[in-house]
Order: structure tokens, then C-alpha cells, then sequence
């Protein structure tokens, strides 16, 4: 395993001390940053080893969300509407990726982007099933304490960050990984030798999904109350490609790091500037885009390697 | 008769869609650039005519002539500052500038304008003109001649003026272009600018007709992908061919399913185009 593995796995420890020391707020922000940092790492998937741009991941958010929600309200448990979000996102990521992945550049980013709109007015017009417009309401866990809850739910989104980590890891080792790269660097040449390209980008399509899906589950579990334009929010196709540019792409350990330090900002403007919050947002993306283009690991690796080796 | 007005209706709104997208449609063709931005400039051109209308009194068609040079103005200072600095990067960076940028300008309107819906409502009203048991308003009717006026103005630029011809050529092939003494950035903002000024335009037009507001950029610029992707990118008459499509289907598929299926089924359209027909209606293949 190689050092920043290491490193990543020493920070998820790090993070789950965090109920020791604070109170339901400190929680709060670290069962954001464990969403944040599987949304990233799920993405860097396929946008960062495959080099796809794929806007999709609010699709796959606000697909958890409500197969899961839908399912906890019929009375299936948490754990179970879980799995079953995160599998059937697996599935019919697989089965969509096989069409939509034949697409490049920038129809691929068209397609994804319009993927988040068929499904946000699915769920806008089956009003039976998902309440369309009003939301859907998932009914609260009985007699547990506020702080009770908040730890239940950091440590759920954890779990599942822990777990989208050492798949990550897993996939960049593999022989899939190795795939992968091979298709971000030149495509047709991978299908030349041998590589069955549609089937390594469907998995790595159905990869980034089935987590992202999941932790969507575990958020509409979480706040209770889910409505399309929240959870099918474009924001959240956004962010996580902010986050892995800020970290440097394709190195989970980036990635992660990207997602935490993204939340901080985020929080930090939320807080002293709300109505500008958005706008503070692009600026940044801007900033980063122009001035930082390959992430703050680049930042880091260079300069301190060779003040080292000078001395 | 029923027919006969769905048909009409789907003209009309077909050429305003074309407008909405032919400045997008541009962009992407030349530039190969998604400008995210393009939904925020349309709903900045029409708070341009609102303010105009109700502060100086001046009427939306002299508001067209006002917005064309600012927002060529704005976009080619974009173009020009920012984006030419990362126009040769992959997909995903201009794209995601685009969102950036875009994200401040609707922050801003938001902030200065409020999200309220606003809207231009011109007094006297213009009424409507019905012939052969169809009806249409007069206002649609007017902004429908006008967005085809603009879309074929640009067909005019782009074929007979120097610049037009070097846009083509440098959406064609850009490296010979640089070889024929083409000013390939030059050419890039003044697309790009075109482009803004376009949108700035339809935005004026779209005043008459939809209430304004920050919220409804991204609407816009839903319909621009679709259009762009049915009809094919880069070319007037593509616009033209898939925003009365859109236009069509929405028409038709509202009148059997109910309006609120009609968003759902473009964008079903989109990507059924996208993975059986990537190069549009009138598209050729070979130029992305």
C-alpha cells in the first residue's frame, strides 16, 4: 500500500475520534465532510481515472434518497434500504453507462447533466409514490436523543466513507484501475490492444454511482424530509469536481483532503456571508481553475521536495 | 382547429427557442466551449429591458439596440480575460469556469434584483390576432419575427463579413486557420461575444412574453442544450430545425400527457439523440 493510502486511512481514524471531543455541531460538520468525501471520491472515479466528465452525480444522490426514503417509509429497516439503493444505483448506472459512455467530451457532459433533469421531473410527476413536489417525509428513529442521533449518523456516513475508500484504493491498485487510466490517456489505442473498454467504463460508471446513491439513502434518513429541487440539486454534480480539482485529480488521498478543505471554506463563507454564498462559490472555482489548476498536491509535493533536496 | 393552434403555437415558440439557443449553439461550435453562463446573460438582457422600459420608458425594440454592444462588450472581455486562458484545457475545466462565472452572475442578480418574479407588461397591451380560429398574442408574434430577424442576421454575418468567414473557418479547422493568418483568440472573443450579444438579445425578446427572474436561468439554458443537441451544433439553420422540434414535441407531448411530462420527455429526447444521433438534425458528422 503506498504512502498516501496510508495517509488517508490515518485521517479517516483521525476523523472518527471526532464525537469524543465535540458536540452535535462539530458532528453535524463531520457527517458532511464523510458525505462530501464519498461524493469526491466516487466521482474521481470516473472523472478522474476514466477522465469522463460526469456530471451526474446529483442524479445518483437524488436517486438514493429516494429509493431508500420511499423504502424506510413501507417499513424496510435503514440498513436494508441502503444496500438496496446503493446496489440498484450499481445496476442501472452499469446498464446506462454502457449507452451514455459511448458519448465523449462534451456530449458525455450534456448527457449527465440532462440525466439529473429526467430524473428530478420523474420524481416531480410520480406524486403517489415520491410526493412529487411536497417531498417525501421519512419517519424519525422513536426515542432517541438529539446527540444520540448525530453519532448514529456520523459513524453511518463514516462507515460508508471508509468503505468507498478502500474500494477506491482496491480499484486504483487493480487491474481496472489500470484500465481505466488507460482509457483517460488514449482511448482507442486501449481498444486496440484488447480492452474492452464499454464494460471497464460501465463498471467504473456503476462504481461511482453505487456509493454516491447509498450516501444519499443515509442523508434522506437523516434530515428526514427530501424534495427533488434539494436532493437533485446540480450543486451536488458540482461540488464534489470542485472538490477533486482543489485536491489535485485522481489521487483518493487528494481528493479526500480536497472534500474536507472545500467544507471549511464552505462553511466559512456560509456563515459570514450568506446571501453571497453562491456567488463566493463560483468565485472560487474561478480562482482555482485559473491560478491552481491541478489541485493543492501539486502545490505541496513540489515545492517542499526540492527545498529538501537543496539542503 | 385544435391541430391548427398547436402547430402555430409551436412555430411561434420555435423560433424563440432557435433565438435562445443560436448564441449557445455559436459558442459551442466554434469555441467548443458549453457556456453555462449563457442562461444568466439571457435573464440579464431581459432585467436590461424591464429597467429600461420602466425607468426611461424606453420601448423593448430600442432595448435590443442597447443590449447588443454591452453584452458583446461583456462577452468579449470574458472571453478575452478569463477564458482564453484555459480555452485549450479539457472539457471539464471550461465547463466548469463557465459554472463558476455563471454562479456569480445569478448570485449578483439575485442580490440586486431579488428573486422575484417580474413582469414587463407593456401599456396599452398589444391583445392578440386570431385568423382561421387560431389564436396568437401579438407580443409572441412580434418577439417570433424579431428572434428570426436576429437568427438571420447571424446567417448574414457569419456568411458575407470577413469576421463571419473567419469564424467559419476557424470552427472548421482551426490550425489552418492560424496558417491563413487567422487571429485564432481574436476570432474566440468575438464569438464569444456574438454569442453574449445574442443572448442579450433573446433575453430582451423573452421579457415580453415569460416573467423575469434569476430562477429561470437555468430553464434557459435547459432549452438551449436540448435544442442545440436535436439540431446540431454550430449551424443557424440547425437551431432554426431543432428548436422547432422541441417546440413540437413539447407541444404535442403537453397536449397528451399533460404539461408538467412535457420537460421530461425533452430531455428523454436529448439523450436518445445523444446516443443514436450525436450530429443533430442537420448536423454533419466529422465536426464536433
Amino acid at each position: 500500500m503506498s504512502r498516501a493510502n496510508i495517509a488517508l486511512l490515518l485521517l479517516l481514524a483521525c476523523l472518527a475520534a471526532l464525537p469524543l471531543f465535540g458536540g452535535a455541531y462539530a458532528l453535524r460538520l463531520g457527517s458532511i465532510a464523510c458525505l462530501y468525501a464519498i461524493l469526491a471520491l466516487s466521482w474521481n472515479v470516473v472523472g478522474g481515472f476514466a477522465g469522463y466528465p460526469s456530471f451526474a452525480t446529483a442524479a445518483f444522490f437524488g436517486f438514493g434518497a429516494y429509493v431508500a426514503g420511499v423504502l424506510m417509509n413501507k417499513g424496510f429497516p435503514l440498513p436494508l434500504s441502503v444496500l438496496i439503493a446503493g446496489v440498484s444505483a450499481l445496476l442501472a448506472a452499469g446498464l446506462l453507462g454502457a449507452a451514455l459512455l459511448r458519448l465523449r467530451g462534451h456530449y458525455f457532459a450534456i448527457a449527465s447533466l440532462s440525466l439529473v433533469e429526467v430524473l428530478r421531473e420523474l420524481v416531480n410527476n410520480a406524486t403517489d409514490l415520491t410526493g412529487g413536489g411536497m417531498g417525501l417525509n421519512i419517519p424519525l428513529a422513536a426515542g432517541s436523543s438529539v446527540l444520540a442521533d448525530a453519532i448514529f449518523f456520523f459513524y453511518a456516513m463514516w462507515g460508508l466513507l471508509l468503505v468507498t475508500a478502500l474500494t477506491i484504493m482496491a480499484v486504483a491498485a487493480s487491474k481496472l484501475g489500470f484500465g481505466l487510466a488507460c482509457i483517460r490517456q488514449n482511448e482507442t489505442a486501449s481498444s486496440m490492444v484488447g480492452l474492452n473498454t464499454t464494460f471497464y467504463k460501465s463498471i467504473a460508471f456503476g462504481l461511482s454511482a453505487c456509493f454516491v446513491s447509498a450516501a444519499g439513502g443515509i442523508y434522506a434518513a437523516w434530515v428526514h424530509y427530501i424534495d427533488p429541487s434539494d436532493v437533485f440539486d446540480i450543486l451536488y454534480s458540482v461540488k464534489p469536481i470542485v472538490m477533486a480539482l482543489m485536491g489535485g485529480l485522481g489521487s483518493p488521498l487528494g481528493v479526500a483532503c480536497g472534500a474536507f478543505i472545500y467544507l471549511g471554506l464552505e462553511e466559512v463563507v456560509w456563515r459570514n456571508y450568506i446571501q453571497f454564498h453562491t456567488g463566493v462559490l463560483g468565485l472560487l472555482i474561478v480562482l482555482l481553475l485559473l491560478f491552481l489548476p491541478h489541485g493543492l498536491i501539486s502545490l505541496r509535493i513540489d515545492r517542499l521536495w526540492r527545498r529538501a533536496r537543496h539542503v | 382547429m385544435y391541430a391548427a393552434q398547436i402547430l402555430v403555437n409551436a412555430l411561434v415558440l420555435g423560433c424563440l427557442y432557435a433565438c435562445i439557443a443560436i448564441g449557445f449553439s455559436l459558442v459551442w461550435g466554434v469555441l467548443n466551449v458549453i457556456n453555462l453562463i449563457h442562461g444568466s446573460f439571457i435573464v440579464l438582457g431581459s432585467y436590461l429591458a424591464f429597467a429600461l422600459y420602466n425607468l426611461l420608458h424606453i420601448s423593448p425594440w430600442y432595448a435590443l439596440i442597447v443590449a447588443a454592444p454591452l453584452f458583446f462588450l461583456l462577452g468579449y472581455l470574458l472571453q478575452r480575460l478569463l477564458l482564453n486562458r484555459v480555452i485549450s484545457a479539457p472539457v471539464l475545466v471550461t465547463l466548469t469556469l463557465t459554472f463558476g462565472l455563471d454562479l456569480i452572475l445569478n448570485n449578483a442578480m439575485i442580490y440586486f434584483f431579488k428573486a422575484d418574479y417580474r413582469k414587463l407588461a407593456l401599456s396599452p397591451p398589444l391583445g392578440s390576432v386570431s385568423a382561421f380560429g387560431v389564436v396568437v398574442p401579438v407580443d409572441r408574434l412580434i418577439a417570433t419575427v424579431a428572434a428570426l430577424a436576429l437568427t438571420g442576421l447571424l446567417y448574414l454575418v457569419l456568411r458575407r463579413s470577413r469576421i463571419g468567414r473567419a469564424i467559419v473557418a476557424v470552427r472548421l479547422d482551426r490550425d489552418a486557420a492560424v496558417l491563413m493568418g487567422v487571429d485564432v483568440r481574436q476570432i474566440y472573443a468575438i464569438a464569444f461575444g456574438l454569442g453574449a450579444a445574442l443572448a442579450g438579445c433573446a433575453g430582451v425578446l423573452m421579457a415580453l412574453i415569460f416573467p423575469i427572474s434569476p430562477l429561470t436561468s437555468s430553464t434557459y439554458l435547459g432549452k438551449a442544450f436540448v435544442v442545440c443537441v436535436l439540431g446540431g451544433l454550430g449551424s443557424v439553420s440547425g437551431a432554426l430545425a431543432g428548436g422547432w422540434l422541441l417546440a413540437l414535441v413539447e407541444g404535442i407531448g403537453s397536449a397528451l400527457f399533460g404539461p408538467s411530462l412535457a420537460t421530461t420527455l425533452s430531455f428523454a429526447l436529448l439523450i436518445v439523440f445523444l446516443i443514436l444521433r450525436p450530429q443533430g438534425l442537420l448536423g454533419r458528422k466529422g465536426f464536433e
